[in-house]
């Protein structure tokens, strides 16, 4: 026998196949996720309209709810579900009820009880938005703002935003991605995006102790040696070195990693010359990335970080599109069981 | 005939009689009389008896002996009790558990043994050996009143899931339990290798970001635990083995002479690392589960009576324990009421022979705790009596156990559990 499966898991998708919570991109086509970006980029205009705001979460509530500090992704997702016309509460739990001692499932259900739509959450812990979505509030729609090192599809999924308005298209295309890809939630999220999408290489250029066992089950090419993990690059995309990897014998030190695996000219002249820069953020200068290339004209930094607010759009408006279908689906159901 | 029924003498009828050693023959008729089989064959159908018992259909065995169960008693009541956590036992068709020293306060005195030892013989439905803690508080740094704890009616002593402090520790634990002839039973596990981790460190870890214990936190504790047990001369017990390559340490080390047995829990012999895929915090265990190569290796090595007995590792759970992110929640399974089934899913499939799987729930585990469990005349009547292709269903009414967070829940696992017998006394008897 093979094991038993004990939990066949369809969590994120109605039946209908719509997108109803938005947890991982693992189980996501690549039909699905093209679509999210050509939603994404129908909200780019209403960014460049003087009023920027569509009625579609009009009447909804949006609660932002933060368990690890952020700024850029927790403002963007504010301005995300503004420009939908949601009404938006921002909850700092790192610093309330949950200090109080009250638990993640109590806080949730309190929440739940004001009648919100929509739960955007990160936590440090991996895998609590899928706990929330499937034991806590399931009548909610759950957004993964990132939590632990798992995920942080939407993320990811404004990389591959910003990585289709440079490029056109994935197919042929060779990414790297740089860095600590053990810690990172984002690595494996765009690794998975950029599989399904088509890419024709994804490769993580790291030391081995930045590397989780077996990353190449993850679909991609593992390089120890930046200079020749820079070849015919056509994307490169560097992740922030925390500081405390110094401590528990991952690294040496900063001037060690940047040395061997920080991005300055001189190596990114061994890339094509098209070469695109991204950094999902807060960029350390020096340490990862040299601030003439974080500034230089092949840098699309901030175009990312433009590209959050729209991506954001898309993917609340589709997840509350789903949850709103799955609901009405049910209340037919209640209804026809009476009559 | 119900739970706690009396009566004079109760003839048992039809059904395979498994002896224990490994050997089935068709049950020709079994005399049960003040809590001893008194008569078998002819002699137990000419004798008069009050109570019948058919056992059509059904397999008798003696009853299972559990190595490894957390009865949560004293300290842990919102987890479970020893009243709860025994008739769950009994339920599994178990007659005899040995109860984890991980309790609180820990079981490091000889005042815990008693109490827990009182409280299994008011409120027990079946046997209850109590395994000592081989350090103060399982604290991994002071040895306990071994001797004490052996008087009181240890069995046998251990860490629960935790480590000793240092190699050094270890060794002296071995080296004193030894002066008594206590056998000594860990879970190998390298604390500075599996760190912070609570998952397998293998394909699911990676891809879904969570911490990983990686295979080499068992073996190189395996080694270092059959190095010291050969050099001091202790039996050494090795409780729920996760790993494949434990099983061949464990083959080899037993081939040069070291005392050495070992176990493993039901759950590892049936899922794997893909059990968390789903973020499901039920299959969040201690040892953590494995890959598939591991547990192919693990079944391979029950079959092969390199490992002597499967554990239930039974950890009920309040619900709080396993409501929250599944790195926040508490390790276990509630198991022993499933043991049984899980390990005919096994049979069925070809992996695991029924003989086997019988030996290791009862004569294998028996062994290790000085029991010799058999159907014979002037036995215990300690028996269970099952059906192999009857089916139930594993939810919270059936459940007995406080701990409902038994793995396949709602799924219809075969193998029911008709009666269970605790020195005649019937224990668990199934409602039709």
């Amino acid at each position: 026998m093979t094991a038993i499966d004990p939990s066949p898991n369809h969590l994120q998708l109605t039946r209908g196949g719509q997108l109803r919570h938005f947890l991982t991109l693992d189980g996501l086509n690549r039909e699905l996720l093209t679509d999210i970006l050509d939603t994404a980029d129908s909200f780019i205009e209403v960014g460049e309209r003087s009023i920027k705001k569509v009625p579609l979460l009009r009447g909804r509530t949006v609660v932002n709810l933060f368990f690890e500090s952020s700024t850029r992704t927790r403002s963007t997702f504010e301005l995300a579900a503004k420009r939908l016309s949601a009404d938006v509460l921002n909850l700092d739990i790192s610093t309330s009820a949950t200090s109080k001692g009250e638990s993640l499932s109590d806080t949730l259900l309190n929440l739940e009880a004001m009648a919100s739509d929509m739960f955007v959450v990160r936590h440090s812990q991996s895998g609590a938005p899928h706990f929330i979505a499937e034991s806590v509030t399931p009548g909610v729609a759950i957004i993964n703002a990132g939590d632990g090192r798992h995920a942080h599809p939407t993320q990811a999924m404004l990389d591959m935003l910003t990585i289709r308005q440079h490029k056109g298209a994935f197919a042929g295309l060779k990414v790297a991605i740089v860095g600590d890809i053990l810690h990172s939630r984002v690595a494996r999220s765009q690794i998975r995006a950029l599989n399904e999408l088509g890419a024709e290489e994804v490769r993580v250029i790291a030391p081995g102790t930045l590397l989780p066992r077996d990353v190449e089950d993850l679909g991609c090419t593992v390089e120890y040696d930046m200079a020749r993990g820079m070849k015919d690059l056509d994307v490169v995309i560097m992740l922030r070195l925390q500081k405390e990897r110094m401590e528990g014998a991952l690294l040496p030190s900063e001037r060690e990693f940047y040395r061997l695996y920080g991005l300055n000219q001189d190596k990114l002249a061994l890339a094509k010359p098209d070469c695109i820069v991204m950094h999902p953020g807060p960029i350390n200068r020096g340490v990862e990335i040299e601030s003439a290339v974080a500034d230089g004209p092949q840098s699309v930094i901030l175009n990312q970080v433009t590209n959050g607010i729209a991506i954001r759009m898309a993917v609340m408006s589709m997840a509350m599109g789903g949850q709103m279908a799955e609901r009405q689906q049910k209340q037919l159901e209640r209804e026809g069981g009476r009559a | 005939m119900k739970v706690g029924s009396q009566y004079e003498s109760l003839r048992i009828t039809g059904g395979t009689l498994f002896d224990g050693a490994g050997t089935e023959t068709d049950n020709t008729g079994l005399l049960v009389k003040e809590g001893k089989i008194v008569a078998m064959g002819a002699d137990a159908l000419n004798a008069n008896a009050d109570q019948q018992y058919d056992a059509s259909g059904c397999v008798i065995a003696p009853g299972f002996i559990d190595l490894c169960c957390n009865l949560r008693e004293p300290g842990n009541g919102q987890k479970g009790n020893i009243a709860s956590e025994t008739l769950a036992a009994a339920h599994g068709g178990f007659t005899t558990v040995c109860a984890s020293p991980e309790t609180s306060p820990v079981n490091d005195s000889s005042a815990v043994t008693h109490l827990i030892r009182d409280g299994a013989s008011l409120r027990g439905a079946v046997r209850v050996l109590p395994v000592g803690a081989i350090t103060r508080g399982l604290e991994g740094e002071l040895l306990s009143d071994l001797a004490g704890l052996k008087n009181a009616g240890c069995v046998a002593v251990g860490n629960g899931s935790r480590g000793v402090k240092n190699a050094r520790i270890l060794r002296r634990c071995m080296a004193y339990a030894q002066t008594f002839g206590l056998t000594v039973m860990f879970s190998p596990e390298n604390q500075a290798l599996a760190a912070d981790g609570y998952a397998h460190d293998g394909q699911v870890t990676t891809r879904l970001g969570l911490l990983g214990i990686p295979e080499v936190a068992e073996t190189a504790a395996v080694m270092e635990m059959l190095l010291l047990a050969e050099e001091t001369g202790v039996k050494l017990h090795l409780s729920q083995l996760s790993s494949g390559r434990s099983v061949e340490m464990v083959a080899q080390a037993r081939q040069r002479g070291v005392q050495v047995t070992a176990d493993v829990a039901v759950h590892q012999l049936c899922f794997t690392e893909e059990a968390l895929a789903g973020f499901d915090s039920r299959y969040h265990v201690r040892p953590p589960l494995r890959s598939e190569a591991d547990r192919q290796a693990l079944v391979a090595g029950v079959q092969a009576g390199v490992i002597d007995a499967i554990v239930s590792q039974h950890q009920p759970h309040d619900t709080a324990a396993k409501q929250a992110p599944l790195p926040a929640t508490e390790p276990g399974l509630s198991s022993i009421e499933s043991v049984l089934s899980l390990g005919l899913e096994l049979v069925k499939s070809g992996e695991l022979s029924r003989q086997r799987l019988l030996t290791a729930l009862t004569l294998g585990p028996g062994r290790i705790v000085g029991l010799s469990p058999e159907i014979a005349c002037g036995a215990d009547a300690d028996l269970c009596i099952f059906n192999p292709s009857a089916s139930w269903q594993p939810c919270e009414q059936t459940l007995v156990s406080t701990g409902k967070h038994a793995p396949l829940v709602g799924r219809e696992l075969t193998g029911k559990v008709e009666l269970t017998l605790v020195a005649g006394r019937p224990v668990w008897v199934a409602n039709h």
